[in-house]
């Protein structure tokens, strides 16, 4: 999950990295309260998930709380790459910049371990002066087991070549940056620009963290941390339902289990649609390996509910679950979304394989469902979906 | 011989009194696994009868392993409670520990690879998050299907759980050396390039199918392992070649940033080591099928 830069900074603030104050507003009025509380002037911010804001409008300097709301007025609504800005922070104005670094702390999933990367040419974009100026981005590796000490925090200074003046403050930011990183279960904390200002002290002015979904289990408040209204809405209703869809932009329903084979079927689904009018897959949808008549029924519910929705693919290979468990999920669900008063009218073709397919396939076309087609193969099975799609 | 796992292998199962284990624990030893022991300091001293089959419960890994010569871990432990039964593991330095416990955190996973790292390398981790391994006709490993296919010639290693079963499926009638599932989080203990490695040396093993799906770079560099170690014939096949960037898809490693982890430069890698890529898993068979009957 990827936080705003508000979130960022309350983290950051919250383990000891140094900040400017800030508050986050959703409303043009509330910028002058806001900006009264920090002596008359601030930094309006929109607080987006895409890189590139300043340069798009969205950070202005107002210099009272009049203009303050103005600014905001401006920047509230504005869309920035696509994303519509429905919050801005009010921020301290930060003192004269001096000098302004880079440092962050990420998986390397290529070396399994994390890593430290530091350079002093911050406030720029980092896969930029990765990619022009290798040579000024340290990339340090951190133990896990290990962490950053203040010591370890010395050694990624003195590989990035920060100036004397700053090193020691650099390093006590990379000690609870680290905090920040393992305390609250991150995959990156990234801090840019970390500014050096005239009164010589070492701020953090702009940042980035995402956190890992896996650890919710110990990080109770992170859920609050999560973007509702940001959210696709049947995202949302599958969330709720502990379901693991994705909205796409086609028209054929998928439902599969297990994540490799779902992925597998949106491109053979795709592959097909390449013959049917050029029809895509609607959704990512995996229902796991139990697929029980409930977790089919609440899968289907959420897959009918997409309007652009035109025709379903049921895509499962009996593992452990057998098909005859499924093809019984399927048809009870088709009654149980019925009996909830659901309106089921988008054709269905069902591809069962692997264990007990053959008595699967039988409860299905026993069954007789008028909806519900049965095709054997993975391959045929999207093709009829696409072409059932298509000629919706 | 096969990869990692055969006949004469002793498995243990850490979490097997829970449902979980207890389940899969059965249809192992369906599959011919030879189970000497359960892991549970709470029910140790007790044992579990399946079918008839009396499998003891231990108070430690290394308890267990003193007492039955153990030289694999199977590990059904919910994610809490995950990073702690494989650093026991690797603190009993058992060789293999299966971890097929799906959601463990990001700083878990990365804090027990870098113990086992750390302590040599004497335990292989396989997992997390993926079906583990069989070698048909002698041992499972996980919860991969004993019945899909028999005993054969092909090698198999794969990111995701349903394709490995899909794949085996598709190539059922020729059968199986080892299949591997390694799991599509993003720190994993063993790689394609661990299972390629080990596939090129066995005997048994005629040709390699490979499993990819989108996000990180495993499957460039191992296409560049196969390019300088791997005289095999490599057959592979790669999901996610219509999945969007930015949005993770099921596998909490599977994601597409900016250029980098599509399913398309995975393909190309591949193909410029050699190996020939399907565009789906029935074409993927069919490849294999082509190479093996010359």
């Amino acid at each position: 999950m990827d936080l705003f830069e508000y979130q960022a900074r309350d983290l950051f603030a919250k383990h000891g990295v140094p900040v400017l104050a800030g508050e986050v507003i959703d409303t043009p009025e509330a910028a002058r309260a806001a900006t009264e509380r920090l002596g008359g002037k601030s930094v309006v911010k929109a607080q987006v998930k895409v890189g590139g804001r300043g340069k798009a409008g969205g950070v202005k300097l107002a210099t009272t709380p009049d203009e303050a709301v103005a600014r905001a007025t401006d920047i509230l609504g504005m869309d920035i790459k696509g994303h519509t800005v429905h919050k801005v922070m009010i921020a301290e104005t930060a003192p004269e910049i001096v000098d302004e670094y880079y440092v962050s702390y990420l998986l390397d999933r290529t070396n399994r371990t994390f890593l430290a990367m530091a350079s002093v040419a911050g406030g720029m974009d980092i896969e930029e002066v990765a990619a022009t100026t290798p040579e000024k981005l340290a990339k340090v590796p951190v133990d896990a087991n290990e962490g950053v000490s203040i010591e370890k925090a010395r050694e990624i200074v003195a590989q990035a070549k920060f100036p004397a003046e700053v090193a020691e403050q650099v390093a006590e930011v990379l000690v609870t940056l680290w905090q920040t990183f393992v305390k609250e279960d991150a995959l990156l904390v990234e801090v840019n620009p970390l500014a050096k200002v005239a009164s010589g002290d070492v701020l953090a002015l702009d940042g980035k963290v995402s956190l890992d979904a896996n650890a919710e289990f110990r990080q109770p408040e992170h859920e609050a941390l999560e973007d509702k209204a940001a959210a696709n809405p049947l995202e949302a209703a599958a969330k709720a339902k502990g379901l693991n869809y994705v909205k796409l932009d086609g028209q054929v329903g998928i439902i599969g289990n297990g994540a490799g084979l779902v992925m597998s079927t949106l491109d053979v689904v795709a592959y097909a649609g390449e013959n049917h009018g050029g029809v895509k897959p609607a959704n990512f949808l995996d229902i796991g390996g139990g697929a029980s008549a409930e977790v089919m029924a609440n899968g289907l519910e959420i897959i009918l509910g997409d309007p652009d929705v035109k025709s379903v693919f049921v895509n499962v290979f009996g593992g452990i679950t057998a098909c005859d468990e499924v093809a019984n999920g399927i048809v009870q669900a088709l009654e149980l979304l019925k009996s909830k008063g659901e309106n089921v009218s988008k054709p269905l073709v069902v591809r069962l394989d692997g264990n007990n397919a053959e008595l699967g396939r039988k409860i299905l076309s026993d069954a007789n469902h008028p909806l519900v087609q049965r095709v054997d193969t993975m391959d045929g099975a999207a093709d009829k979906a696409a072409e059932l799609a298509a000629a919706k | 011989m096969a990869i990692f796992l055969t006949k004469d292998s002793k498995v243990i199962v850490q979490g097997m009194t829970g449902a979980t284990g207890m389940k899969h624990t059965k249809l192992m030893l369906g599959d011919g696994t030879n189970i000497v022991g359960g892991v549970n300091p709470r029910k140790a001293g007790t044992s579990v009868d399946f079918d008839g089959t009396e499998v003891p419960v231990f108070g430690s890994v290394k308890e267990a392993m003193e007492k039955t010569g153990a030289n694999v871990s199977v590990l059904f432990v919910p994610p809490a409670f995950a990073k702690a039964a494989v650093v026991e593991a690797i603190d009993a330095e058992i060789p293999l520990a299966v971890v097929i416990t799906e959601g463990i955190a990001v700083h878990d996973s990365a804090a027990f690879y870098a113990y086992a790292k750390s302590k040599g390398d004497t335990t292989r981790i396989i997992g997390p998050n993926c079906p583990g391994l069989i070698t048909p006709g002698q041992s499972n490993a996980g919860i991969i299907p004993g019945d899909i296919t028999k005993p054969g010639r092909i090698g198999l290693v794969s990111k995701s759980g349903t394709l490995t079963y899909q794949m085996m499926y598709e190539l059922r009638d020729i059968g199986f050396s080892s299949a591997v599932g390694i799991g599509g989080d993003p720190v994993i203990g063993t790689t394609h390039i661990d299972a390629l490695a080990a596939f090129q040396e066995d005997p048994d093993t005629d040709l390699i199918v490979m499993i990819g799906e989108i996000g990180g770079d495993a499957e460039e560099r191992a296409a560049d392992f196969i390019k300088e170690h791997v005289t095999k014939p490599v057959v592979g096949y790669v999901a996610g070649f219509t999945a969007p960037e930015g949005k993770t898809m099921g596998h909490a490693g599977a994601i597409v940033s900016g250029s980098s982890g599509t399913a398309q430069a995975k393909k190309e890698a591949l193909e410029a080591a050699g190996v020939k890529v399907g565009k789906t898993p029935s074409e993927t068979a069919l490849l294999a099928r082509e190479i093996l009957n010359g």
